[in-house]
């Protein structure tokens, strides 16, 4: 554009430009704005092309990819063992559930699924039942974050402090934890980590209650949140969303409910659902969530009963230690476990758990050696990723914001 | 807003008249018995193993029966089952009925030479993604797709990452 305005304080801009004929150019034209991959409300390295009339979204394209490493190719590469490592570095927020999804689909592959013993599933209930609450905590205090609430972020971070220091207890890992194994747990818990999840029981439904009153009755959060993003239930299905962002369309579709998995069937929990479809809906999806899992984490305290954690099977899960150091055979075990691996017979497994953000699900394809030939994880991030442009065409772009925040996405599982 | 009937539609009927996904596939073997090839079952999950050419017909009556309404594409992928295998590729729908509970696989193979196969994105929207990443990683095309571009890899990398014979390292 070669014309410059000339300074003129008795008209506006848009006068200006109308008689300057900048009219063509400027103001009957949508424009294109890209957004990231270094905005900090985009959660991560995503990049929105965004086309906007005036403040309203018209069109929104998402370019994903900038943090792709090949995990499911180098996963072919690895032992089953090993792959449980890189589980842990997709959804960074919720390792755990990561873990458990995959491990989960290789005993399945095995077919000891029936022989986890009952204190191994308890604990693995209990970890990831609190890392689900964890989870939602980074989401609540950045989605508050991004909407203008800057102080609740500082108190969610506070009570994930709490679980992620039960992780250090636990394994001495707190985000990137590698906990769950193959046929159980590597070790037992300590002692003492019953009362600490207990002590974090006890105090964490008043902190849900000061989230609660800092947010859910905020005039602005509210008129931020109300009718924005809306995706009615049966668009919800056809981009296949899962988790909290389907459950705020009216749908009670949860994995741990439809397909229970290691106990769930056994727990007693609701399925929070929210008929409007939008960000507040999806808001209040989660925060009954959060009481929900503290419920669980409740039960599976309770239930913890001493036993072995992990399966009898020589080949599949080390021995202790103290056995590995004075019996032969162990040793022996010990060595061809840690040094080759364990086979997998050939197959075929497709399992499904319901992550922090939606369902999380393990493809994996055997050959029959100690490798997996072809792993594919189906990250829920990824998928709801997907409904983004329909849910925020017609908003404005700050909504924009506050959508991407209500979706819980994580980056580094969507590019994997 | 969703009202409340359409939720009452998504909500799972009771447990007796549940379809399991063994009986969804003896049903879709007796009606496209010229387009089943194969049903697999193992560790409790069915495999269909579908024709290319019949696929849309039999996706489209999957979602659509009353009875069966697989109204929901968990996933989508494939994976190359090996440089000298004929076919080479096999293409994975994993489907999800809220209605009955149950999933179900479809499954495609292809040919290295005509690895190409109808794009289901028109069936379920959330298949366009699935397909750009399969596309992208895999090389596999599929017609009728609204926008087959790569998805994550970067734009100047030639091949697909996920076939056997890429590279691991010194690409």
């Amino acid at each position: 554009m070669s014309k410059v305005l000339e300074y003129s304080p008795t008209k506006t801009i848009e006068q200006q430009l109308r008689e300057e004929r900048f009219r063509d150019e400027v103001l009957d034209h949508n424009i294109t704005v890209s957004m990231g991959p270094q905005h900090p409300s985009t959660h991560g390295v995503l990049r929105l092309e965004i086309e906007l009339d005036g403040e309203t979204v018209v069109k929104t394209i998402p370019d994903i990819g900038y943090l792709h490493t090949g995990m499911e190719k180098i996963m072919e590469y690895k032992k089953y063992q090993q792959n449980i490592v890189i589980t842990d570095r997709m959804d960074y927020l919720n390792p755990m559930g990561n873990n458990l999804g995959y491990i989960m689909c290789v005993e399945k592959l095995l077919g000891i699924t029936d022989e986890i013993p009952e204190r191994a599933k308890v604990i693995r209930v209990m970890l990831t039942e609190l890392q689900r609450i964890a989870s939602h905590m980074v989401w609540l205090g950045t989605h508050a974050l991004d909407i203008g609430a800057m102080s609740v972020f500082f108190y969610c971070f506070r009570e994930r402090e709490k679980i992620l220091n039960i992780y250090e207890a636990i394994c001495g890992g707190r985000m990137t934890v590698s906990f769950f194994r193959v046929g159980g747990l590597p070790y037992d818990i300590p002692e003492f980590v019953p009362k600490m999840v207990r002590d974090f029981c006890d105090g964490f439904p008043s902190a849900v209650d000061e989230y609660e009153t800092l947010l859910a009755g905020n005039k602005i959060f509210q008129s931020r949140t109300r009718g924005v993003g809306v995706i009615s239930a049966e668009d919800a299905i056809q981009w296949a969303l899962t988790g909290p962002s389907l459950r705020g369309s009216g749908i009670d579709f949860d994995v741990r409910r439809y397909d229970p998995y290691c106990g769930y069937e056994t727990y007693d929990f609701d399925v929070p659902t929210e008929l409007d479809g939008d960000v507040w809906a999806r808001f209040r999806v989660r925060m009954r969530e959060l009481r929900e899992s503290l419920k669980i984490v409740r039960q599976a305290v309770d239930r913890l009963k001493p036993g072995s954690v992990k399966v009898d099977s020589p080949k599949i899960a080390l021995p202790e230690r103290e056995i590995m150091k004075s019996q032969m055979d162990a040793l022996i075990h010990h060595f061809l476990l840690a040094g080759l691996g364990f086979e997998v017979p050939p197959g075929e497994a497709y399992h499904a758990i319901e992550g922090s953000k939606g369902e999380l699900g393990f493809y994996i394809v055997s050959d029959g050696s100690e490798r997996p030939y072809r792993v594919h994880v189906r990250g829920p991030s990824f998928v709801n990723l997907q409904a983004l442009p329909s849910m925020a065409q017609g908003y404005l772009i700050a909504d924009v914001v506050a959508i991407i925040g209500s979706l819980d996405i994580v980056l580094g599982e969507i590019d994997r | 807003m969703s009202d409340k009937k359409e939720s009452e539609i998504y909500a799972p009927s009771s447990s007796d008249s549940r379809l399991k996904a063994t009986d969804a596939s003896a049903y879709i073997e007796g009606r496209f018995s010229d387009a089943v090839e194969e049903v697999k079952q193992q560790h409790g999950e069915v495999s269909v193993y579908v024709k290319r050419e019949k696929l849309l017909e039999v996706c489209t009556f999957l979602r659509d029966d009353p009875k069966l309404r697989f109204n929901m594409l968990s996933d989508l992928t494939g994976f190359d089952r090996g440089v000298d295998e004929s076919p080479r590729f096999e293409v994975i729908y994993q489907l999800l009925s809220l209605q009955n509970r149950c999933r179900l696989r479809l499954k495609v193979r292809l040919d290295e030479e005509d690895c190409r196969v109808s794009t289901v994105s028109n069936i379920w929207k959330t298949a366009n993604w699935h397909e750009r990443e399969t596309y992208d990683l895999l090389g596999i095309e599929f017609d009728g797709h609204p926008d087959l571009r790569k998805i994550l890899t970067p734009e100047d990398l030639e091949g697909h990452p996920l076939r056997k014979d890429f590279p691991l390292r010194g690409y």
